[in-house]
């Protein structure tokens, strides 16, 4: 199946974290699609994101050691959050647009995270993939973590490993339940898909659901839908972000240390003094209002 | 003859750094052909990744084109090398080669096991900063910050 009608096609492949050998795992079936990719003519980019250190603000970006033997045609790049608390570096939209204008197709945005990154990720991108391994309860912690109502296609790799079939149900179930309680798309059932990285199984299969998904968005004009949704959803993170530079400096000025210390005596509540504070940002941000 | 010509005059912080980049320092780590002696390497990309650098960590059987294709894609500021092979005298100059001929104007540091009597011959073939296995996290990065300062 040859993927290059899929420009751009936005994947998402996901891994719980938690577990480094999964995520290495994660990386290899990553790199597999790429080089099936490579081989079928079109021309990949990944953006590989991984968490900067909230201590020191450094990261370690190891991802491209799996991706090594991928050749150049590949655009490969790795960003850390920096300080972002959504899991995905803000320059993943700004950088997604720029390899779509140099030709790259299709753009594969892989991260690892639990919790809240999942909203993130997927506002991010057309279609999801998330990518489990057996064992470890692994559907149930998707299944908290929220990933079951972000996924397009969910994958269980290392499929020969025992409790593959177990986690595969699991997933069947649950995937079961968001239907009954109202799934937002009733025409569209997330396939659950076995694969093997290292041996290369599924990877064909994984590749058919991919672009099945994507015609599903290119009808009733869905894909423009997520378009919409993903450009709103940059343009709000950027502004929470400028916004986040005027509560940073708000909070770390001198003059709320009597503030805070006046909380810790008990002679303001935490309400009234985050109510003092929101004022003075919001006079900071905007100069002409003044401050109650 | 020592490094510091290559190197900043004065020290520089991260944040200055950072000042300067518009961004934290971008720096990539790995070790080139057979060398598989890869603590040290995982020690300094810790070291720099601590001091609030951004490591890419290529691990190992690198050659001078997959590092000089990694950090053009990666923007990186800085090349580090590890090497506990012997290998250097013939392996930095080829790294520096392969940078010059891609147009690469960024310090090389090559870290590891490096004899004494060589570092001259190093520093002469233009590698900005030799560190041996007695180095200190903040000696690792405060030269990598100083070399990256001098070329930024």
């Amino acid at each position: 199946m040859n993927l290059r009608h899929l420009a751009p096609a936005d994947l998402v492949p996901r891994a719980l974290e938690g577990d480094r050998r999964a995520v290495g795992r994660l990386l290899t079936l990553v790199a597999r699609v790429v080089e099936k990719l490579i081989a079928d003519h079109a021309r990949p980019a990944v953006l590989a994101v991984d968490p900067s250190s909230p201590l020191s603000g450094g990261a370690i970006l190891g991802d491209r050691v799996r991706m090594a033997s991928i050749d150049a045609t590949a655009f490969i790049r790795s960003l850390a959050t920096r300080g972002h608390s959504g899991g995905l570096a803000m320059a993943v939209p700004g950088a997604v647009r720029v390899l779509d204008a140099g030709g790259y197709s299709p753009i594969i945005i892989e991260t690892v995270g639990v919790g809240q990154v999942e909203v993130e990720v997927t506002a991010a991108a057309d279609t999801t993939v998330v990518v489990l391994t057996p064992g470890m309860g692994d559907a149930v912690q998707a299944n908290k973590a929220g990933l079951l109502e972000v996924g397009d296609i969910f994958v269980v790799n290392k499929c020969h490993q025992p409790g593959a079939d177990d986690t595969r149900r699991d997933l069947e179930l649950m995937l079961d339940f968001s239907h009954i309680t109202g799934h937002d798309d009733p025409d569209y059932r997330p396939p659950i898909l076995l694969t093997d990285a290292i041996k290369g199984d599924g990877l064909d299969a994984l590749a058919e659901a991919i672009v099945k998904h994507r015609l599903h968005l290119d009808a009733d004009g869905r894909r423009a839908q997520r378009r919409m949704r993903r450009l709103q959803h940059e343009i709000e993170r950027r502004v929470t972000a400028r916004l986040q530079t005027h509560v940073d400096e708000i909070m770390h000025a001198p003059s709320q240390r009597q503030l805070l210390a006046d909380v810790a005596d008990g002679a303001i509540s935490p309400v009234q003094a985050a109510e003092h504070m929101t004022a003075q940002v919001l006079a900071t941000a905007h100069p002409t209002q003044t401050a109650p | 003859m020592n490094a510091t010509a290559t190197l900043s005059e004065a020290p520089v912080s991260t944040d200055q750094l950072k000042a300067m980049l518009g961004r934290p320092p971008r720096v990539l780590v790995t070790k080139i052909g057979l060398d598989g002696h890869d603590r040290g390497s995982r020690l300094v990309a810790g070291f720099l990744r601590d001091a609030g650098m951004e490591v890419i960590y290529l691990g190992l059987r690198q050659t001078t084109a997959t590092i000089v294709a990694a950090a053009e894609q990666e923007d990186v500021d800085a090349i580090g090398l590890s090497m506990h092979n012997a290998g250097h005298l013939t392996l930095a100059p080829a790294m520096l080669r392969a940078m010059s001929d891609a147009e690469l104007d960024i310090p090389l540091v090559i870290g590891g096991i490096i004899p004494d009597q060589d570092r001259d011959a190093l520093y002469q073939a233009g590698v900005a900063v030799v560190l041996g296995p007695g180095a200190t996290a903040e000696e690792v990065a405060e030269s990598v910050r100083r070399a990256v300062a001098r070329t930024a």
